[in-house]
Formats: structure tokens, C-alpha cells, sequence
């Protein structure tokens, strides 16, 4: 490999914390990816509450009460909310991609638009399943 | 100067993504996708959650229920299961990143199919 240069280029540091501040445009963008993976994981909970109501009444009996929980329904509308906010955060993607709202502003509010329209879903949602 | 190396040693291992913008383009696709499946799968699941055993089969057991979950559901696991696979390709690389990635897909697969098997067996 004489005439290549393998050891100096350029690598792309990570540059939020120590050297960019963060800002509502990255760290929605880094939210996005996070919430997606927690539905992944999430998604086992749910998957687990229908595979045991489908295996017999007695296994449901098993998990039933934990997901019926304070905290098992803490943990599902964190779901609520991490769906809710990946769906809306892909969504922007997707607006981006076809060439809309690339203005900081407009990113900014959607940003913004983002997480407040999940938090309302899940209070709604909390709302609806207390008066249920 | 005279170039000893040919083109392609000199392009190999700078960073070919293998398949174009194929994966960026199927996240397009997928993120529409959950646009519409997401809010139905929410609200169709919500209505057979918080009920005793009996209900809960008939509920999860009606075939229409059962399809429109079955769709939906793999629908979102598979898109954030591409979604974890796009992290592992940025931050986990060379051989522990392939596995990483492998482990995600077996993962991903195996609560869809699990999923599946629970709404079928519902059903029948």
C-alpha cells in the first residue's frame, strides 16, 4: 500500500459534550434513534404478554400482574411515549428526505412539536386507561 | 509517478456501504409505514389490554383483530429493528459490529415470530 495514505485522514470525532453544545436540532435527531430502540425492546414486553395469554390461563396469570403493575404500566407508556415520539421523529425524516423544513426554525419547532405531541398521547393515554 | 497499486487496492476497506442507499431509502419506506401502522396498533391492542383472561382471547383471538395486529406489529418491529441495526452499523465496527448486527436480526425475528405464533394460536 506505498501510495496510499491509511494512518492521516481525517477521522469524524463525536462532537456533542465536550466540543458542541448541545441543541434542540442534534438531540431530537440522537432521540429518535433511542426511542427506536427502545420500542424494539419494549416490543419483547408486549410480545411476552401475548405469548403467554396465548400459551394457558395460568402463565398468564404469571405476567399479567407484572405488566398490570404500577410499574409495568410505567414501563408501557414509556412505550406509549418512545412510539409516539419515533413515529413523528421518522415522520420529520421523511419530510427532510422529499426536501421540506430544512430551515433551522422550522426543525427547531418541529423538534419541539415532536416531543410535546407524545407527551400529550401518553397523558391522554393515562387519562383514558385511569377512567377505564 | 508511476502507481504500483491498482484502482481497486486502492479503493478497498475506504468505506463501501455494500448496498447503496438501498438501506436509507428502506427507512424512508418503513418510517411512512409506521405513520399509519403505529397509531392502529396502539389504539387495536389498548382495547384488549386491560381485561380478564377469558376476554382477552376472544378479544385477541377474532381474526380481524388478529391480522390487523400481526401486520402492524411486524411492520414496527421491523423498522426499529432496522433502526437498531443502523445504530450498530455507526458505533460498533469490524467483526464485533457483523455480529452485533447478526444478533439484532435474530433478536428482532424471534419476538416478531413469537408475536405471530401468540395471535395465531389466539385464533385458532
Amino acid at each position: 500500500m506505498a501510495d496510499v495514505n491509511r494512518g492521516n485522514r481525517p477521522l469524524s470525532p463525536f462532537m456533542i459534550g465536550p466540543y458542541y453544545k448541545p441543541q434542540l436540532t442534534s438531540i431530537s435527531s440522537i432521540m429518535v434513534r433511542i426511542t427506536g430502540i427502545a420500542v424494539l425492546g419494549l416490543s419483547l414486553v408486549v410480545v411476552a404478554w401475548l405469548f403467554m395469554a396465548a400459551t394457558s390461563e395460568s402463565a398468564f396469570n404469571l405476567i399479567n400482574p407484572i405488566v398490570q403493575s404500577w410499574f409495568g404500566d410505567a414501563v408501557l407508556l414509556a412505550g406509549v411515549w418512545c412510539l409516539s415520539y419515533h413515529v413523528l421523529g421518522r415522520l420529520r425524516h421523511v419530510i427532510w428526505d422529499f426536501g421540506y423544513c430544512w430551515e433551522v426554525r422550522v426543525s427547531e419547532r418541529l423538534a419541539i412539536g415532536m416531543f410535546v405531541t407524545a407527551t400529550v398521547v401518553t397523558i391522554l393515554t393515562f387519562a383514558v386507561f385511569l377512567a377505564v | 509517478m508511476q502507481r504500483y497499486l491498482t484502482d481497486r487496492k486502492r479503493a478497498v476497506g475506504l468505506g463501501s456501504g455494500r448496498a447503496g442507499t438501498e438501506h436509507h431509502w428502506q427507512m424512508l419506506v418503513s418510517s411512512m409505514a409506521i405513520v399509519v401502522t403505529a397509531p392502529i396498533f396502539f389504539v387495536v391492542f389498548a382495547l384488549g389490554f386491560q381485561r380478564p383472561y377469558d376476554e382477552v382471547l376472544a378479544y385477541f383471538g377474532h381474526p380481524a383483530i388478529a391480522v390487523v395486529l400481526a401486520v402492524t406489529m411486524v411492520v414496527i418491529i421491523r423498522h426499529v429493528m432496522n433502526e437498531a441495526i443502523e445504530a450498530a452499523e455507526d458505533y460498533v465496527h469490524g467483526t464485533r459490529g457483523q455480529l452485533t448486527i447478526v444478533g439484532i436480526t435474530w433478536a428482532s425475528y424471534l419476538v416478531m415470530f413469537a408475536g405471530l405464533f401468540a395471535l395465531a394460536r389466539m385464533t385458532l
